[in-house]
């Protein structure tokens, strides 16, 4: 029996699906069976940064509505055959899914897969309480700045009225190294005492992030990347290993700069 | 204590149903409990009209004892109208043992601290009767309100609202306090258009000769706002 793990964050664009393609195709690195859903429905993109959008024949919309099996509109990466992608439709909006066909979705997934990543849309409205509905943990995203920390605020106190079964982790992304330690940028600690909630992996801003979506094939994928080495931690970390968190510093401080480690959950 | 002054007793009975006594500040009036109110009433003018040779033009200021009978308004009124009706005496309060159980309870609400442990975050609204202690923090965009005091263990950045209802003399006070903004009854102060630090073990209560709500330390409160310390205590104990 899978896990199933939404991305969320409230506002746009501070990274949901950018993570949710990462996180998903870290875990399959380390041959976990992934499914990865799209939520986002009339805007999908997830398809795009995964680099598998000419292979849709069939979208989530199609499922809840009976139009094909589950298993016809699952995408098979072209990568790993352990991960898959059920496309957002394009044509629709967000009601066309309900909260009781996004929960068998999901529940009919979690049999097959270890883990099940769900893309959220940005919002508090029925997408977003579609997303969450089927959902076993949260992660939310959030960027160092304070509009963004303002939401995922909102999101965390939506998400803690929900049956979880543990509360929210937090990324942080796009962080700037230079403007943080200027002062020019909250700090990943001010940031993490205003939410209250375990830190589950910081991201540094990284233009192979952008390069990586625009060739359809996830940063996380280069191992060279410090994009990379992030996400890939974050899915250890999923995976319950006790992994210390990325300097922000560059190589030369890796060690000494080890602030926090994180407790192990069973 | 001459002065403490007689008790008229006019009527033949043994229990009287209505006793005067005389004082310095003018006069009390008790009123037997055990009888029907109408026959405390008309027995009550009777007495008044005998009373009313010894006064000389001033008014006399009258204090109403009802012992366990519960006056709703419409009696008070009634028991006022008679006393002042010939402008003799003035009604300066009436007191009675018994209070209505509903305004008991709403009273004992109004009084009570509730406690609440958890983070008030973006987009929420914690809104309580009586005073509230909040453990943990208000965020940004969060919002807590209450009819009386807000008592904050926590950091307070959001909105906070005492005396919601329009008690002027609540206060806010909080382990650290950087609010988008304060308000007290009908009173808001907000924060600063330049980025300011916060303050540590503050507190907001309204400054009667400013006109405004000031922010200053704890120690203020226990000044002007002395009566915290046993006001919890003496409701408990009626």
């Amino acid at each position: 029996m899978g896990e199933a793990i939404v991305i969320t964050s409230g506002k746009g664009g501070v990274g949901k699906t950018t993570t949710t393609a990462n996180i998903g195709t870290a875990l399959a690195l380390m041959e976990k069976k992934v499914c990865l859903i799209d939520t986002d429905i009339g805007l999908r993109n997830l398809d795009v940064i995964m680099g598998l959008e000419n292979r849709i024949i069939y979208d989530i919309v199609d499922v809840v509505e009976g139009r094909c099996r589950l298993n016809q509109a699952l995408i098979r990466d072209k990568r790993f055959d352990s991960l898959a992608l059920l496309p957002a439709a394009q044509t629709s909006d967000k009601s066309a899914v309900t909260v009781e066909g996004m929960k068998n979705i999901v529940t009919e997934l979690k049999q097959e897969y270890d883990y099940i990543i769900i893309d959220c849309p940005a919002g508090i409205e029925q997408g977003f309480q579609n997303a969450i509905a089927g959902a076993d943990r949260a992660i939310v995203v959030t960027n160092p700045e304070k509009s963004s920390v303002r939401d995922a605020d909102r999101i965390i106190g939506l998400l803690e009225q929900e049956d979880m079964t543990e509360t929210p982790r937090l990324i942080i992304n796009r962080i700037r190294t230079n403007m943080m330690k200027n002062g020019d940028m909250m700090d990943v600690d001010e940031i993490v005492q205003l939410l209250s909630i375990d830190l589950i992996g910081i991201v540094v801003d990284d233009e192979e992030v952008i390069k990586g979506s625009n060739t359809g094939e996830p940063v996380v994928l280069n191992p060279n990347s410090k994009a990379s080495i992030a996400y890939r931690n974050i899915a250890r970390r999923i995976l319950g290993e006790n992994v210390p968190l990325q300097s922000l510093e560059d190589e030369k401080g890796v060690l000494e700069r080890v602030k926090r480690f994180f407790g192990i959950r069973s | 204590m001459g002065s403490l002054g007689e008790v008229i007793n006019l009527t033949q009975e043994k229990k009287p149903l209505i006793t005067i006594k005389g004082n310095r500040e003018g006069i009390t009036l008790i009123i037997d409990d055990e009888v029907p109110f109408q026959e405390a009433l008309s027995e009550l003018k009777d007495k008044l009209i005998s009373t009313q040779q010894n006064n000389n033009g001033q008014a006399v200021s009258v204090n109403v004892q009802s012992g366990n009978r519960y006056l709703d308004r419409e009696k008070r009124e009634k028991l006022r109208d008679l006393i002042e009706e010939d402008n003799f005496f003035k009604v300066e309060g009436i007191e009675t043992n018994v209070m209505h159980r509903e305004e008991a309870l709403r009273l004992r609400e109004e009084s009570e601290i509730k406690i609440n442990n958890r983070i008030v975050r973006s987009g929420q609204i914690l809104k309580v009767k009586g005073h509230l202690l909040l453990i943990g923090d208000v965020n940004p965009g969060g919002k807590v309100m209450a009819t009386g005091n807000i008592y904050i263990l926590g950091k307070l950045y959001g909105i906070a609202h005492a005396g919601y209802q329009g008690d002027r003399n609540t206060f806010i006070a909080a382990s650290y306090l950087k609010p988008t903004q304060l308000r007290i009854a009908d009173y808001i102060s907000r924060a600063p258009d330049y980025e300011s630090d916060g303050v540590y073990m503050e507190c907001g209560i309204i400054d009667e000769k400013e006109d405004k709500i000031i922010i200053d330390s704890l120690q203020l409160l226990s000044q002007k706002r002395q009566e915290i310390s046993g006001f919890e205590r003496r409701m408990q104990n009626g």
